[in-house]
């Protein structure tokens, strides 16, 4: 076991983990944003730079501080590190960077974005970036290609996480789909334009940070958080079958995999769960699901109560910062 | 002329020839390490050498090498990084064109230090004229029993492998190179781990300059101590270095470290002074990615001290005052030059090779090149300096590799040296657009 102390506060953890998990162990405000890290999905993360923290003392046994800041999600823990997150003037600064680079050439159309509410690049403006924009130039366009029918592909939102070419190699043999070009012109797409067809592919749109990837059966709908999360589930032959049914009134308006707190969904789902079984017959409905995560969705909803219980703010609520 | 070591047999006609090679004492060295020396003995001797990494990053190579992790078992890799493409660098080009053998030779030697079965040259893919030159010098060392199975009746083998590029800048960054050689997007990989635990193939490998390894020959002839010698403190030996701009006599010159800029632009012997008789305006000294430096500067140190051609004389006074050697391009404005064009043409080439993979990059470096576009085009805004300064800041240290670093420097070190020049061009746009550009002719 590897001690570490992160933002003041110390943690054993299992060696060979990374000061983003130490973090995640925690929970609360010390844990770094992540955009592309994703537990489930191999050889992620690296990439968006915005859980940069400082470390101020390496190890132990070599307590001299690394000079630049490391990226948390690849960073393994030392015994006796000391890193800094939301308490260096570096990292806030830092991570003040990261969110305008991410958002230079995002469309910032979120009013018509399927995402808006529970997207975590708006959460993470929101939290760390900046209220005025600093550039005029014109923002990149890209040509619009279609992906199949199931899944709708926006490429001007996209922030090349990896994320979505992550879950096609690693959740299924054949990936139709990859990252072309390269630089700040590079884009997701197929290759010659086929469709992305198999069982999993949805899961792109669970593992997409923004909403470059958005579920079509879905589109224009409704605004996320009009809608109730709810357990649910039913005999798949594909996947588990556990899944989080948006709904309004007794009409089910989209199937998503369940997500924790920071976003990652605990099982993946297949295709047939996602967008064919949209009728209330064909599940069952478990009650309510809290969402915890810090996010527009997490608030307004119903929870389990017990007779007599008390009715405490939902954890993660999100709160004005200064 | 200085004291040649690489380029001593460079003027020998036929000297690409093993035969005509061989006859001028090439190969000596390797009979010696290989007949001689123990692997041990042969690193010992580049420690003692104090080699630095001759690509830029000047990380001593005895060292490099000591990290290798010799213990997993798996078979270890050696790789020379030929994917020169920094911008004003072209000495490894004139190495390998004028002497493959002397790459061969140090490429066999570092094997055997190194317990290396299997060896690659990344050549840059524009480069394509040179594999042939190459890999005929690899046919001709195996017909003479230098590589192959059982090298000269030893127990030591060895394979060479050319593998070019697709001419990718981004490939020269070793992790990216490493990924493009596996045959996958050359994207640089997340250290840790570092290529010497898990490099190719996720084995341990060392990644070595063209220039780096090529010294190696010569360190063992003279020997570590005597290598040592040469050159000025822990600068040691000599450095190719790719002089171009506005001089008299643009050339790969080798000089000895410790050499006086001021006598490396001036003298007969190497640059020749500036041409058409013009003043010095400003200096890059080593590749397009380090600091640029103005001519009082180049010349002398902060202090005023003479700057001389030094790993550690050219970073004196930091980012401040001072700048790298890095990879050896040495660029020559003089004073007709815009340092602001010149700036944007550089955003503009790290534009075009960031790899795309890390946000800061991704984003930063074209947001540059679009800022510093308007400026040089009469549209710029006086806040857009403080704007460019402030995204250099924010790309500098945050990626996963260093192109990050090598597009924010040039953009840093021109603002912070020359920024009369960019407010001039803000606040005289009819002028900035009046100026036709042309391309320029040498006497």
């Amino acid at each position: 076991m590897f001690k570490i102390t992160i933002d003041n506060i110390e943690i054993q953890v299992e060696e060979g983990a990374t000061i983003l998990q130490a973090a995640r162990m925690i929970g609360g405000k010390v844990v770094p944003p992540a955009m592309c890290y994703y537990t489930k999905l191999m050889g992620s993360g690296g990439k968006c730079r915005s859980c940069l923290v400082k470390v101020v003392k390496g190890s132990a046994k070599d307590p001299r501080p690394i000079s630049k800041l490391v990226a948390s999600c690849s960073t393994p823990v030392q015994d006796g590190m000391v890193v800094e997150n939301n308490i260096s003037a570096e990292v806030r600064e830092a991570r003040k960077g990261i969110v305008e680079f991410l958002l230079l050439n995002h469309p910032l159309d979120c009013p018509v974005c399927d995402q808006a509410g529970e997207c975590d690049l708006q959460d993470l403006s929101y939290s760390f970036g900046m209220e005025e924009t600093n550039t005029r130039e014109p923002r990149r366009e890209y040509t619009d290609v279609d992906i199949g029918p199931l899944i709708k592909l926006h490429m001007n939102r996209c922030i090349h996480c990896f994320r979505c070419v992550l879950t096609a190699e690693q959740l299924t043999k054949k990936r139709a789909h990859g990252m072309l070009y390269r630089g700040d012109t590079m884009e997701i797409s197929t290759f010659i334009q086929t469709a992305i067809d198999n069982d999993f592919s949805g899961n792109m749109i669970d593992v997409c940070p923004v909403g470059a990837l958005t579920d079509k059966t879905f589109r224009f709908k409704s605004r996320v958080w009009f809608l109730n999360p709810m357990d649910a589930h039913r005999e798949c032959s594909k996947c588990n079958g556990k899944v989080t049914a948006w709904m309004f009134g007794n009409e089910i308006y989209r199937i998503t995999g369940c997500k924790d707190e920071f976003g990652e969904v605990e099982e993946f789902i297949c295709n047939e769960c996602r967008f064919e079984k949209k009728d209330i017959n064909a599940w069952v409905i478990d009650g309510p699901r809290k969402i915890k995560r810090q996010s527009v969705i997490s608030g307004n909803h119903y929870e389990h109560l017990k007779k007599g219980s008390i009715i405490h703010p939902i954890e993660g609520t999100t709160e004005p910062q200064e | 002329m200085g004291r040649a070591i690489l380029l001593d047999k460079v003027n020998i006609p036929g000297i690409r020839a093993f035969e005509v090679y061989r006859e001028h004492g090439g190969y000596k060295p390797v009979d010696k390490g290989l007949l001689e020396m123990t692997p041990a003995q042969v690193q010992q001797e580049v420690i003692k050498s104090g080699l630095r990494g001759r690509g830029g990053a000047g990380f001593p190579t005895g060292l490099k090498w000591s990290f290798l992790d010799r213990k997993s078992g798996k078979p270890r890799y050696l790789v020379c990084n030929a994917d020169e493409s920094e911008p004003g660098t072209f000495k490894d080009r004139y190495l390998m064109e004028k002497l493959p053998h002397l790459l061969i030779e140090g490429l066999i030697l570092s094997s055997y230090a190194l317990g290396v079965k299997t060896c690659y040259i990344y050549i840059r893919g524009e480069f394509k004229y040179l594999v042939g030159v190459l890999e005929n010098a690899i046919r001709e060392a195996k017909q003479h029993s230098y590589l192959g199975e059982k090298i000269l009746g030893t127990d030591f083998s060895l394979e060479i492998y050319v593998h070019p590029g697709a001419g990718a800048y981004i490939c020269g960054e070793e992790t990216a190179l490493l990924e493009s050689l596996e045959g996958k997007r050359g994207n640089p990989r997340i250290k840790p781990p570092f290529p010497a635990y898990k490099g190719l193939y996720d084995c341990p490998t060392v990644v070595n300059n063209v220039e780096t390894l090529a010294a190696i020959a010569p360190i063992v002839s003279m020997g570590g101590d005597a290598y040592a010698k040469i050159g000025s403190g822990k600068s040691t030996g000599t450095k190719l270095i790719s002089a171009c701009g506005n001089i008299n006599k643009p050339g790969v010159y080798e000089i000895e470290m410790g050499l006086p800029v001021e006598d490396f632009i001036y003298s007969e012997e190497y640059c020749g002074g500036i041409s058409n008789g013009r003043m010095l305006k400003a200096v890059i000294p080593g590749g397009s990615s380090v600091p640029i430096l103005p001519a009082d500067l180049i010349l002398n140190t902060a202090k005023g001290q003479p700057r001389l051609l030094t790993y550690e004389s050219l970073s004196e006074g930091e980012f401040e005052s001072g700048s790298m050697l890095g990879s050896g391009g040495f660029i020559v404005f003089d004073e007709d030059a815009c340092i602001v064009r010149n700036t944007w043409n550089l955003t503009r080439f790290y534009r075009h090779e960031s790899c795309g993979q890390c946000s800061p990059c991704r984003e930063g470096t074209g947001w540059m090149e679009k800022v510093l576009y308007r400026i040089e085009h009469g549209k710029g805004r006086m806040s857009d300096i403080n704007l460019l300064v402030r995204i250099a800041k924010n790309i500098e240290g945050n990626t996963i590799c260093p192109l990050g670093d090598a597009a924010a420097w040039p953009v840093a070190s021109a603002i912070r040296h020359f920024r009369g020049e960019f407010e001039f061009h803000v606040e005289h746009p009819e002028v900035i657009k009046s100026i036709k550009h042309v391309a320029i002719k040498m006497e």
